[in-house]
């Protein structure tokens, strides 16, 4: 037990979350009783023996499970214990569970945590969807019915969609550029133990006297200012989830500029460097903007610093501005890795290289730098200064001209190719392009000023958010996840299974949202538990279609769990793929390369006679079929 | 070197595409009952905007669907395609082709909104009171005479609305008008609206403001002048004096006129 508590691990980490959550809790009566206050407040808002203990004690699991160990040792001056790189890899699946360096192990633990609370968060649409089933409340009432949903929201965006790219990336990105590892491989695995206890505090705000945070996952002050303690889980989640994703981009950045492998110029990087590179640009000045909104929230409600409070002067539309100041640049953040994702996995399944390459480099780049001045369309109707509506909505219609680019460069790489799609991944990938044409068609029509006031804050929108993130994100989530499931795992999973998930996904996804279209344009607000009888058969609809969308991702859950267990031995290179991590084997060598391999040509010379993108360690003998686990492991 | 594409079919399949599926969406009323001279405009823009998404949908589905017939790989065949890195007139139209497309629409939605937003001298100013979770009204012409949970207008003439929250933000809309303007604690905020078809229609909070939103409703009816007239003499309440503070304090702490529609 001493042992126990003196190794990092589960228990200390437990110890450490007890200890600090009664430091914090301790630290709050003390506090308060040599002030002359009553030891316990419950107001509404404050629950401060709550709140301190709910900042103290995740910090306290961090230390405890070993996350600052060597920091900590270092900055007192004691003995670093050197890295042996004995923690590198998984054995068993116990070693996922640890305080782990290697990126491939993150990448894994990233990946299984936010499809963990995708499922989660999946479970509570189909909840939603049960109640609006019919018209009038049946299942829960409507306060119940706010916290599902803003608790759905908040667990897809925060702790899925964001942190599942970073995991795909964490894992693909080292081997593509030719690096060992991330550059800084202890705050990487930093940044993903932050990332549960973020997901634990939005799940864990259900417990919360007054229920779960239910202010929409816009947290729109007053309303969040105002409301009761599940509202303070969520702007603490918040702060775990963001510091999470601003280190996990800082990481990106360094790694993916100063560790490229010789020769590897920025105009030979793969699209998927790319697209994480201009993430990462987005997260590091973007994200810090929420972490303030809801410290601002927070501070408002815990000691009353009135930052919108109108009655004491503070301004509410100001919590908006700062908001979507994060949150609409977080919309790229949810679709650039995707974007890259499709740009390997068509280029790839088509045997041509990318069409207009450098062009679609550019438009990354041209989206990052537009969508920092176009936060305020989603207030057109909020009564903003009206002057700033017209400069908002041209440069929100301009957005549209790089994310067209992409779309027409995708559709040109299938020309004069060799298209196969007996992939899984490169069916998401094709339908990918379709359904996010009809997002990017709506957010268009939303950017129009008079068009928007009409629809805003009704299904429209609903729709609209779902055709972008599910038909967008979620369905270049798919395809990545089928694309490199062979290179993660070694295995082979069943393209026939593989099928029925993507035919479900499709149908599902579109007899779910499209017709949300109609039912907005036609008057039904957005957030209520209950809505005028006309819209009844509509929505009886989509549920149905929604129950079949929710059950065919089991499909899903099925093919990845037993093929990861039972799948057929995959190749180093299934897809014939040319990118660097297809070279080495699957799953690839604890330690990624013998020899650094050195690029010489583009990531995308399908049919190019003689070009090679890589040249790797003991070139010309190459990686045995079959056999992927020997090659390389004995490094 | 390689084959040649059959381009002017490809756009004709694109036009025909175009047109099928534009006919069937702009023959459909989306937005439902018109009644307001701003609804008629705000369809007419989204009809266009129909026409042109049609258009960009068809060519998506055309160019996707043809490549899939055509360049599929047979079974077995484990060639590579064509080394075609790209082309850089077809780079520079689909840049700048959809930039025309979009600026034309936004040029177009700009002077719609213009449009709908004309303030007229006759107006007849309504205030709008909203908090959890009920609406009430005034009619500062009238002394501030005070109705809740409905409200009348007169039919073809302007209405300017002046917006206050008690508490947390709400958003008022008349879908048949196709206005929508959220209500913020602490400043006033302004919808105009001109109202063009005697009959009752429903009011609706669109903003989340707590368990009660979904039924945060009032009426809303629109009748001939004399009928407003009457109505609205019959208006026995006065406007309750911290209501009367809240039109006061919005004023003081908002003194700088935002433009039409604007705070």
């Amino acid at each position: 037990m001493v042992a126990a508590i003196k190794r990092p691990g589960w228990t200390r980490g437990l110890v450490g979350a007890i200890a600090a959550g009664a430091f914090g809790f301790g630290l709050v009566v003390a506090l308060r009783a040599i002030s002359d206050l009553p030891v316990f407040q419950t107001e509404q808002t404050g629950y401060p023996h709550i709140v301190v203990p709910l900042i103290t004690a995740p910090l306290g699991f961090l230390a405890g499970f070993g996350c600052f160990d060597y920091w900590l040792r270092w900055a007192a001056g004691m003995p670093t214990i050197p890295d042996d790189h004995s923690q590198h890899g998984a054995k068993s699946w116990r070693d996922y569970f640890r305080f782990n360096t290697d990126h491939k192990v993150i990448g894994i633990q990233y990946i299984v945590t936010t499809f963990f609370f995708f499922f989660f968060g999946g479970l509570m649409a189909m909840l939603i969807r049960a109640e609006l089933a019919q018209p009038g409340t049946q299942i829960v009432d409507a306060a119940t019915y706010n916290s599902l949903f803003s608790t759905h929201a908040v667990l897809m965006i925060f702790v899925f969609v964001i942190p599942v790219f970073a995991g795909i990336a964490n894992y693909v990105l080292p081997l593509m550029i030719g690096a060992p590892d991330m550059a800084f491989p202890r705050l990487n695995a930093l940044s993903f133990w932050m990332l549960p206890l973020a997901g634990l505090l939005f799940i864990g705000s259900f417990l919360a006297p007054g229920g779960a945070f239910d202010a929409g996952w816009t947290g729109y002050a007053p309303l969040s200012t105002g409301a009761p303690l599940g509202q303070s889980f969520f702007n603490l989640g918040v702060q775990f989830a963001g510091a999470s994703s601003i280190a996990t981009a800082l990481n990106f950045l360094v790694t993916i500029i100063t560790m490229r492998a010789p020769g590897m110029t920025f105009w030979r990087m793969p699209l998927l460097v790319w697209a994480n590179l201009s993430t990462s640009l987005l997260v590091v000045a973007a994200t810090p903007f929420i972490a303030g909104a809801q410290f601002m929230v927070l501070l408002d409600r815990a000691v009353h610093t009135n930052f919108f409070d109108f009655a004491a002067g503070g301004d509410v539309i100001s919590y908006q501005h700062i908001f979507w100041f994060y949150s609409h640049p977080a919309v790229y953040i949810m679709m650039l890795p995707g974007f890259g994702i499709i740009s390997e996995v068509i280029s790839t399944h088509a045997r041509k290289p990318i069409f207009g390459y450098r062009l679609m480099a550019l438009a990354l780049i041209g989206i990052v730098v537009l969508s920092y001045s176009v936060w305020a369309h989603h207030m057109f109707v909020a009564g903003m200064f009206s002057w700033l509506r017209v400069p908002m909505m041209l440069t929100t219609l301009l957005i549209a001209v790089p994310t067209g680019i992409k779309i027409f460069s995708w559709l040109g790489t299938l020309y004069f190719g060799k298209i196969h799609t007996y992939s899984t991944a490169m069916l998401f990938a094709l339908a990918f392009i379709v359904t996010f044409t009809i997002g990017g068609i709506s957010g268009v029509m939303l950017g129009m000023v008079p068009i928007d006031i009409h629809v805003s804050d009704t299904y429209f929108i609903v729709a609209h958010i779902h055709f972008v993130l599910f038909g967008g994100s979620v369905f270049t989530i798919f395809a990545g996840i089928y694309h490199w499931f062979p290179k993660m795992t070694g295995r082979m999973y069943d393209e026939r299974l593989g099928r029925v998930h993507f035919w479900g996904t499709l149908i599902g996804t579109w007899g779910t949202f499209i017709p949300m279209h109609w039912i907005g344009m036609d008057g039904m607000p957005r957030r209520v538990a209950d809505y005028a009888s006309q819209f009844g058969n509509w929505n009886l609809l989509i549920s149905c279609f929604a129950f079949m969308l929710g059950a065919v991702q089991l499909v899903f859950l099925y093919n990845m769990v037993v093929s990861w267990r039972f799948g057929p031995r995959a190749e180093a290179n299934p897809w014939r793929a040319n990118s660097i991590e297809w070279q080495v084997s699957s799953p690839p060598p604890i330690f990624n390369f013998d020899e650094i391999p050195r690029v010489v040509g583009g990531p995308y010379e399908f049919g190019v006679p003689g070009a090679k993108h890589a040249i790797m360690a003991g070139e010309g003998a190459e990686v045995p079929a079959g056999e992927p686990s020997v090659v390389g492991s004995s490094s | 070197m390689y084959g040649r594409l059959p381009i002017v079919k490809m756009l004709l399949a694109t036009l025909a595409l175009t047109v099928a599926i534009s006919a069937v969406m702009v023959s459909i009323n989306w937005d439902g009952q018109e009644a307001s001279t701003a609804a008629p405009q705000i369809d007419d823009l989204l009809n266009v905007m129909i026409v042109l998404s049609s258009l960009v949908f068809s060519l998506v589905l055309v160019m996707l669907f043809y490549a899939l017939y055509k360049f599929k790989a047979k079974p077995g065949d484990e060639s590579d395609g064509e080394p075609i890195h790209g082309n850089t007139r077809l780079e520079i139209a689909w840049t700048l082709i959809p930039t025309i497309i979009v600026l034309f629409g936004g040029g177009y939605s700009w002077k719609v909104l213009h449009d709908i937003e004309v303030k007229e001298p006759n107006a007849l100013t309504v205030d709008v009171f909203s908090q959890q979770y009920a609406w009430s009204f005034a009619y500062p012409g009238r002394g501030y005479a005070y109705t809740q949970g409905e409200f009348h207008v007169p039919v073809n003439r302007q209405v300017q609305f002046k917006m206050h929250a008690q508490d947390v933000i709400h958003s008022f809309w008349v879908p048949e008008w196709r206005i929508k303007k959220d209500n913020v604690p602490g400043i006033t905020t302004t919808a105009i609206v001109t109202p063009d078809k005697v009959g009752t229609y429903q009011l609706i909070c669109t903003e989340l403001c707590g368990f009660g939103h979904a039924t945060m409703r009032a009426k809303v009816v629109v009748e001939p002048p004399g009928k407003f007239k009457e109505w609205v003499q019959g208006l026995k309440q006065k406007t309750p004096p911290p209501l009367m503070e809240s039109v006061k304090q919005d004023t003081q702490t908002n003194p700088v006129d935002l433009g039409a529609g604007g705070a």
